[in-house]
């Protein structure tokens, strides 16, 4: 074989860059159109009105979702009202046996629901494979646990359920928030009338199959699609006692605000600007890997994103460079190719939005750096992006982009880490890269956030509390406190 | 001939007339400051900086100035009797304020053991738990209870670590006032308690809206009020606590507090 | 080639270098792992993992005859089947290079040996250097020497270092690939600081086990030292290859070295210049997927040779 090193590499890099590994999708039915899922069945909406769920990455249409209208919401709500009665009565052990099997069959399904969650939000198949289904699993076998448990968690107190839980979630993580929301709910004892987001209901479509298929006593869980109208409506009916919502700050200020005086029980789980900060004496190269998960897992479409780098000055530049060339590795491209590591953007909307801020951070002044990247014709697409020379004021540097556009800002002294850290109305999560130990736990008190990952990032575990302080919500999800929020203590 | 007492706002450890130079005489006698938007204003900075001196005392510091508090409280008992009125409720009411600071610094270096977790994630990490202060937090003494109506709320927030600024009741602001001279003596840092007296229809909007308040304890408010209250603390993302008036458990710690979750690999 | 370096330093040195976290660099490593290579690509991963390969026979049992058997199978891997190339090289007990020699004449395929008390390097440096020597004078281009891990252990620095720098010295013209025996280390930022000390004191290449203990190779620990190969390369300028020695027996193992290889240090490592895969009985698997690759049908040992 008497080709040149040089054509070796270049023959390296067309091959590392990887055929196409694409998943297989041809055991997995989408139906055309889905109803709502009410009272044990799927029903037919009152609306009439359907609106199209697309594929972020081809903008084809992958099916057609019912819209809830106030008609259909009430249904809904009183399906979980007629079912609290004798939910919330039934032997505790068996709630925590629906609640094991609907685990099951999540696993068992696996493969079908991550398809699915990557075909309708355009994350790569290897997060939805490897993060949201298996902790989605996970998430109902934890709380499956407590169902049967709960005097334990609560010492010297009794716990009863709350009643009817009306339950928002957004499109970044659709069916590990429809896990968050709906699994220690039901194990309370409460039923659920849940809203998916507009642009990804198919996994809760499958979800609802799922209920049946477990054979959920109807009325239990609810879901309703639809946009923020039918959200609304969701949260203010009357006969809903708990509100839990997670997406923006926004919109979670709207909701505290519609069902102020009514006495409803609420948590919200909201946006983040996280600080990632990493000290001269950190582990550089895990430290590399930590900043690359945190802001691109997801195409940074992660309310805990680690958003803003703060790196000491002294190694600002080896690891910025390490940053940048490891940037060049990061592919994007088709969702489903196993291969893929930065996938579609989730709308048009998002996309939209994220293109204005980015074009802010260059007006006001920030330096861009994006790798070379072919973007694909069709589809909402935005390459992984790093801002360098940011100041605390710019934009970029203080509204959630949700994207994966990472604002780099240097600090000299630990007090100044942790003062650039904590300015911000958020308060969701940090990181925090050092060697010393001492440091890790200084550092973990004074940080205002609900979630320090220490030498880490963006790590989830059911059993592990995660919310945000400030303006980044109230309540926790996960572990023994994301009970709280789903009882009454008497 | 008696000295008689001008009663004043709380203020950074201080006692202040309201900068308003207003005052009302809710029992129809004495003159108490009316206390205006500027004097939350400056009770919230003033709690603002005292904020991380006070989260970062040890548990077992604020455990002693709460029960120095309740020694404090005990020793004035003569004074606060009379100030309530009197008699079996009275009394009552003393006793149970005593109590509670006596069972909330007791609480201090407990709370973390009982609400706090070590979670046993699937993979090598150290997880735990903490509960840490939520910050700067509103507290609206109750007008039918308030001495006890205010210590019940006060002692759990101060217990976990929290500021606080306490809108005496308006119809008898009295009690809380006193108790501000309890406090100033029980070594609580100057700016952990701020009490101000005056009109809850003009000082509670403002607390509602204030953007560097955290949270805001509405166990001392009607139906109508908390309405507005919730509306308004949207604006930040308040914490609204409606636990009953008569809660006393560690949970109404709890409410005051964040839980904040810590990962760390385990590796060599 | 010793690179000048300010000795009196080396201790300091040497508790400077940066640490490793031990859970990231495993992260990474099981996600690096989890790529998915098909089709073409495969078969040209399949490929290169044949050029990179040190076809090796380290048995007290080695005789003229094993080695001869190893040395064909070395320059053609699968008889009548022109289109798979010949390995990288043979590596020996120094007594086998001369059957080596003598079977490889005409080849593509290199001989490396073994030297300086292989495996446990408890031995002086006197007579390591000698062995290395000798090695060179039998017909060695290449020397896979070990570092004295005891005095790496205690905090010797300068004697693993100067032991490197003599050896290197012996070595002449062969190529010089230190093996850190990272199974003995004890952890991620033991490896560090011994690649980044090979690196300084001369090594072409460094090499993570001898294959006698036990764990030899892993992912990340490959990828640890390939992130201080980056990092020297960065430093100095001067490129450092890398080889993966001790239980790789699959194609599907080699593949996730070459991936990783590809990601931390870019295509220009893609060579076996400067990557090596050392087995003794991966070469058949990584046969057998290209025969699978070829014809899309499971592949049985029966039709491969075992030499």
């Amino acid at each position: 074989m008497a080709i040149t090193k040089k054509q070796t590499a270049e023959l390296a890099k067309q091959v590392f860059e990887y055929a196409p590994a694409p998943e297989a999708i041809d055991h997995i039915k989408i139906q055309p159109r889905y109803g709502l899922f009410i009272g044990g069945r799927m029903v037919d909406a009152h609306s009439k009105k359907r609106f199209p769920t697309i594929n972020p990455a081809t903008e084809k249409t992958l099916s057609e979702v019912a819209e809830a209208d106030e008609v259909d919401v009430d249904r809904a709500v009183k399906a979980a009202g007629k079912a609290f009665d004798s939910w919330s009565h039934l032997s505790a052990s068996r709630r925590a046996r629906y609640l094991f099997r609907i685990s099951r069959l999540i696993q068992e399904r696996s493969r079908e629901l991550a398809v699915v969650e990557t075909m309708d939000g355009g994350k790569p198949i290897k997060e939805s494979r490897d993060v949201d289904i298996p902790l989605s699993a996970a998430h109902f076998f934890y709380y499956a646990g407590w169902a049967d448990k709960l005097e334990w968690a609560f010492p010297n107190r009794k716990p009863r359920p709350i009643g009817v839980a009306g339950q928002v979630i957004p499109w970044n993580f659709p069916l590990l928030m429809l896990a968050w929301k709906i699994a220690p709910a039901l194990a309370a004892g409460n039923t659920v009338v849940l809203k998916p987001a507009e642009t990804t209901p198919l996994s809760a479509m499958v979800f609802a199959e799922i209920c049946m298929q477990a054979e959920l006593p109807p009325g239990v869980v609810n879901i309703v699609t639809g946009a923020g109208k039918t959200g609304f409506l969701v949260v203010s009916h009357p006969h809903v006692k708990k509100v839990a919502f997670t997406g923006s700050t926004e919109v979670g200020k709207l909701i505290q605000r519609a069902i102020a005086g009514t006495g409803k029980r609420l948590t919200l789980e909201l946006g983040g600007k996280a600080a990632n900060i990493v000290f001269e004496d950190a582990p550089l190269d895990q430290a590399v890997e930590g900043i690359v998960n945190g802001i691109y897992f997801n195409q940074g479409h992660v309310c805990c994103a680690g958003s803003r780098l703060l790196v000491q000055e002294s190694i600002a530049e080896p690891l910025l460079e390490k940053l940048k060339r490891r940037l060049s590795t990061l592919r994007l491209g088709d969702p489903l190719d196993k291969n893929t590591d930065i996938g579609a953007i989730n709308s048009r909307a998002q996309l939209e939005k994220i293109q204005g801020l980015v074009e802010s951070g260059v007006e006001e002044g920030a330096e861009l750096y994006q790798p070379e990247c072919v973007l694909p014709e069709r589809g909402f697409w935005f390459p992984p992006s790093l801002f360098t020379n940011v100041s605390q004021s710019y934009r970029i540097a203080r509204e959630e982009i949700f994207g994966p556009v990472l604002s780099v800002l240097t600090f000299r002294t630990p007090n100044e880490a942790v003062e650039k850290a904590n300015n911000t109305p958020y308060g969701l999560s940090a990181g925090v890269w050092t060697d010393k130990g001492s440091r890790i736990l200084w550092m973990a008190e004074r940080l205002r956030a609900g979630v320090v990952w220490a030498n880490t990032f963006n790590r989830f575990d059911p059993t592990s509390p995660f919310g945000g302080y400030k303006e980044s919500g109230f309540g926790r999800e996960g572990g023994v406190h994301g009970l709280l929020p789903y009882v009454e203590l008497t | 001939m008696d000295v008689r007492k001008t009663y004043k706002l709380f203020l950074n450890g201080e006692f202040v007339r309201s900068e308003s130079g207003r005052a009302y005489r809710p029992d129809g006698s004495v003159n108490v400051p009316r206390g205006s938007r500027k004097d939350l204003r400056d009770a919230v900075r003033a709690a603002r900086t005292a904020f991380p001196g006070w989260a970062a005392r040890t548990a077992m510091n604020r455990g002693q100035i709460l029960y120095r508090a309740a020694e404090m409280l005990d020793g004035r008992a003569a004074q606060f009797l009379e100030l309530l009125g009197g008699g079996v409720r009275a009394r009552r009411a003393l006793d149970q304020s005593v109590e509670a600071l006596v069972w909330y610094a007791g609480w201090t270096d407990k709370l973390p053991q009982i609400t706090g977790t070590v979670n046993p994630v699937a993979g090598p990490y150290f997880n735990f738990t903490i509960p840490e202060p939520t910050g700067v937090v509103a507290i609206v003494a109750p007008e039918e209870s308030p001495l006890l109506g205010l210590v019940r709320r006060l002692a759990p927030a101060l217990c976990g670590g929290n500021v606080v600024i306490a809108l005496a009741a308006e119809s008898s602001p009295l009690a809380a006032l006193t108790l501000a001279e309890v406090l100033a003596t029980s070594d609580v840092p100057a700016g952990v308690v701020n009490i101000i007296s005056g009109q809850r229809k003009e000082l509670l909007p403002t607390l509602a809206s204030h953007m560097d308040v955290n949270a805001i304890d509405v166990a001392g408010c009607n139906g109508n009020e908390v309405k507005a209250i919730e509306e308004s603390a949207a604006g930040n993302i308040k914490r609204v606590i409606k636990l009953t008036q008569r809660e006393q458990s560690p949970h109404l710690i709890a409410a005051f507090m964040e839980m904040k979750t810590v990962w760390h690999p385990i590796g060599v | 080639m010793a690179t000048a370096l300010s000795l009196t330093h080396l201790g300091s040195l040497m508790r400077g270098v940066r640490s490793v976290d031990e859970v990231g660099a495993d992260e990474r490593a099981a996600s690096l792992a989890k790529r998915s290579i098909k089709k073409s690509s495969k078969l040209w991963a399949l490929d290169l993992a044949v050029r990179c390969m040190d076809l090796t026979t380290l048995e007290g049992a080695d005789t003229p005859g094993k080695v001869a058997a190893m040395c064909a199978k070395a320059v053609r891997p699968k008889p009548g089947d022109r289109t798979i190339p010949s390995v990288a090289a043979v590596c020996v007990y120094p007594l086998r290079i001369a059957d080596c020699v003598e079977h490889l004449r005409g080849s593509s395929v290199r001989i490396a040996s073994v030297a300086t008390a292989f495996p446990s390097g408890q031995s002086f440096t006197s007579i390591k250097v000698a062995e290395t020597e000798e090695a060179v004078r039998e017909g060695a281009q290449e020397i896979d020497m070990v570092i004295d891990r005891g005095a790496f252990l205690s905090g010797d620095y300068q004697r693993v270092y100067d032991e490197i720098v003599a050896v290197k010295e012996a070595s002449g013209d062969a190529h010089l690939k230190v093996i850190l025996e990272t199974g003995e280390l004890g952890n991620y930022d033991a490896v560090r600081r011994a690649s980044i000390l090979a690196m300084a004191a001369g090594a072409d290449f460094i090499k993570t086990s001898t294959g006698k203990v036990q764990p030899a190779a892993t992912l990340p620990v490959a990828l640890v030292m390939m992130e201080a190969i980056r990092d020297f390369v960065r430093e100095t300028g001067r490129p450092v290859g890398f080889k993966a020695a001790g239980g790789i027996r699959t194609a599907k193992q080699a593949i996730s070295y070459l991936v990783v290889t590809y990601e931390t240090l870019g295509p220009d490592w893609m060579t076996p210049d400067r990557l090596r895969l050392g087995a003794s009985t991966l070469l058949n698997d990584v046969l057998m997927q290209i025969d699978k690759e070829r014809t899309g049908a499971y592949q049985s040992g029966d039709y491969f040779t075992v030499d």
